[in-house]
């Protein structure tokens, strides 16, 4: 069963008659071609009115589509070979981050990135995508293992945050991030940062401090969820359309701020209708990205690295 | 930039006046409930003498308690906000910063200054929390970078004071990359071999924990502040169990391996150059 958000369908509406009408014809060996046609055509009409025209909010459903890719699958639609690799060599292994060296057209790269589940179970084993400590120390000893071996890192950014635990707490997670976040800036090697879904908050920057941050068409990328942001600002939870609109957290609204690098287009109606396109847009992305970042030297790297966010911020 | 001296007379904070009984010469302890003298309350750094409670100051309080002579130059003491976002929740942002720079005096959530602890030069960066929240957007991103900028440049070492609930929410994006800004000049501090002391005082969470304030050489705490990733409330309601007592307060930092160590207010002063007096 596909999930459908609200804005989906009136589409998947049209399209179930579209898949009933060529039925009937089959059937009763009539030629519906013309009419068919005409409905394809109204079909691809509303997806294209529907998509240009999101609201941010609806964005933020997007980028939380159950079916949309998550770390693992791009993970596999663009590497010829991939070794995973656990643990943090301290206190366990994080499920909810993951990462592991592989193989793009040849290219040996470094990927990590959060994990999120589809079922239940899985869900519950990923922790919704919400890093623990170990998750962001394993993904470093990943990231200077990388640097260790002159291989490029990339970083897939999917989290709706770390996550909020007694133990996490008892275990430093502020401590870890900011580690994290201290020594991505002096990282040798090429690192690109790609918004795959969710980008909240510290759990998400994290892990991107990059040469490169890139955000998917679809995705969100702020300092708080819009649900979160509702509660504190509005004392409630029923304005998080208000809030997704005041944060300006989409991939458009990043860019125009200066404060992600680019933006990477998603097949017509998100990337959960077409892994493949998505998967491979990504790919050619991240090859055109490494052997650009790879005309720098390491320091060119790192200082135009420090500059990029030493220069973000409004004031007078 | 001037050299000026501030003359001792009585200093109030929001908080503090609160408490106060009406002729304003009077403290009462939050705590144990002990009533003392303002002038007796300041002699004693701030802190109950009774049980030792540290009331929450602000950037003023520190910088008088740690300068030799209260002598001190301010640096970027005009930066002040924007509205990159035009941000309207149930005020307008721009409203809501002049309303609180209306009631505090101030221009931003931190200040920053330069001058000398027990003759060792130092800079100093100390979070306002009544400037919404002790909240970090650009301007609290863009000068606790300019004064490590300025550590960076005289080679002396940096002292950061976080009082902060984390984010400011009104500057959405903005505020999420001044973790990143400020932990880039960190990270070129540290290459340079410069001291950093990180002070948490209470309370300092969200993203400031997530940044700076966990990064110094030494990661540093008053008695009893509440330090954290995450805030108390959300904790409860992810695990649906009331916290530990003690959760999350400086003492559970230090042995979870976090803090390097804790230092009662009285003695800060002489700590902080006892310590930077060894590493000269
Ligand atoms: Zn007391």
């Amino acid at each position: 069963m596909r999930t459908l958000l609200d804005f989906e369908k009136p589409i998947a509406e049209l399209e179930s008659k579209l898949v009933e009408m060529k039925k009937l014809a089959i059937d009763n060996n009539v030629d519906v071609s013309v009419a068919a046609s005409q409905l394809e055509a109204n079909i691809e009409q509303l997806k294209k009115e529907t998509f240009t025209n999101l609201t941010r909010w609806q964005r933020v459903q997007l980028s939380r589509h159950p079916e949309r890719p998550y770390t693992l699958d791009y993970i596999e639609n663009i590497c010829d070979e991939f070794i995973e690799i656990y643990g943090d060599r301290n206190v366990g292994d994080d499920k909810a981050m993951v990462g592991g060296f592989g193989k793009i057209d040849g290219e040996t790269v470094m990927i990590i990135g959060q994990q999120k589940g589809r079922n239940t179970k899985q869900r519950q084993l990923r922790n919704f995508g919400m890093p623990n400590p170990e998750g962001y120390r394993k993904a470093l000893r990943l990231m200077k293992m990388a640097e260790k071996f002159g291989k490029p890192i990339v970083t897939l950014i999917d989290t709706p945050g770390a996550f909020p635990g007694l133990e996490a707490e008892e275990r430093g997670q502020g401590e870890a991030i900011a580690r994290n976040i201290r020594d991505m800036f002096m990282l040798k090697v090429p690192v690109i940062c790609i918004i795959i879904g969710e980008g909240a908050s510290g759990g998400a920057l994290g892990i991107a401090i990059g040469d490169r941050v890139l955000m998917l068409e679809n995705t969100w990328y702020s300092v708080i969820s819009p649900e979160s942001c509702s509660s504190i600002l509005w004392r409630s939870w029923d304005f998080k359309e208000q809030a997704a609109e005041a944060l300006k957290l989409t991939a458009t609204d990043m860019l125009n701020n200066g404060l992600v690098d680019g933006i990477i287009p998603e097949p017509l109606g998100g990337a959960h209708l077409d892994y493949a396109t998505a998967t491979q847009t990504v790919k050619k992305v991240i090859l055109n990205t490494i052997s650009e970042l790879q005309k720098l030297s390491p320091s060119e790297r790192i200082n135009q690295r420090v500059d990029k966010f030493g220069g973000m911020g409004a004031y007078k | 930039m001037s050299w000026f001296t501030r003359k001792d007379k009585g200093i109030l904070t929001p908080t503090e006046s609160k408490r106060e009984a009406p002729d304003g010469l009077w403290y009462q302890c939050p705590s144990c409930k002990k009533a003392m003298h303002t002038r007796e309350h300041r002699l004693f750094a701030y802190t109950c003498s009774n049980c030792n409670y540290h009331e929450k100051i602000g950037s003023q309080e520190y910088f008088e308690l740690l300068f030799d002579q209260t002598k001190y130059t301010e640096l970027d003491a005009m930066l002040s906000s924007g509205d990159p976002l035009n941000f309207v929740d149930t005020k307008r942002y721009p409203d809501r910063i002049k309303a609180t720079e209306k009631k505090t005096g101030l221009k931003d959530a931190v200040r920053t200054a330069h001058g000398k602890v027990n003759d060792i030069e130092i800079v100093v960066s100390a979070m306002d929390f009544s400037f919404i929240g002790g909240s970090m957007g650009s301007v609290v991103g863009e000068k606790i970078a300019r004064g490590i900028d300025y550590a960076l440049a005289h080679k002396i070492p940096f002292l950061m004071i976080s009082k902060s609930g984390g984010a400011r929410m009104m500057e959405a994006g903005f505020s999420l990359m001044q973790m990143a800004k400020t932990s880039a000049k960190l990270a070129l501090l540290a290459e340079a071999g410069i001291p950093y002391i990180s002070l948490l005082t209470d309370p300092t969470t969200g993203g400031v924990t997530a940044s700076y304030a966990m990064l110094g050489d030494f990661n540093i705490s008053e008695p009893g502040a509440l330090i954290g990733f995450a805030g108390p409330r959300v904790i409860r309601e992810t695990i649906g169990k009331d916290l530990p007592k003690g959760f999350q307060s400086a003492e559970f930092v230090l042995e979870h391996g976090f803090l390097d160590f804790i230092v009662d207010r009285k003695d800060l002063k002489d700590k902080l150059s006892s310590l930077l007096g060894m590493l000269a």
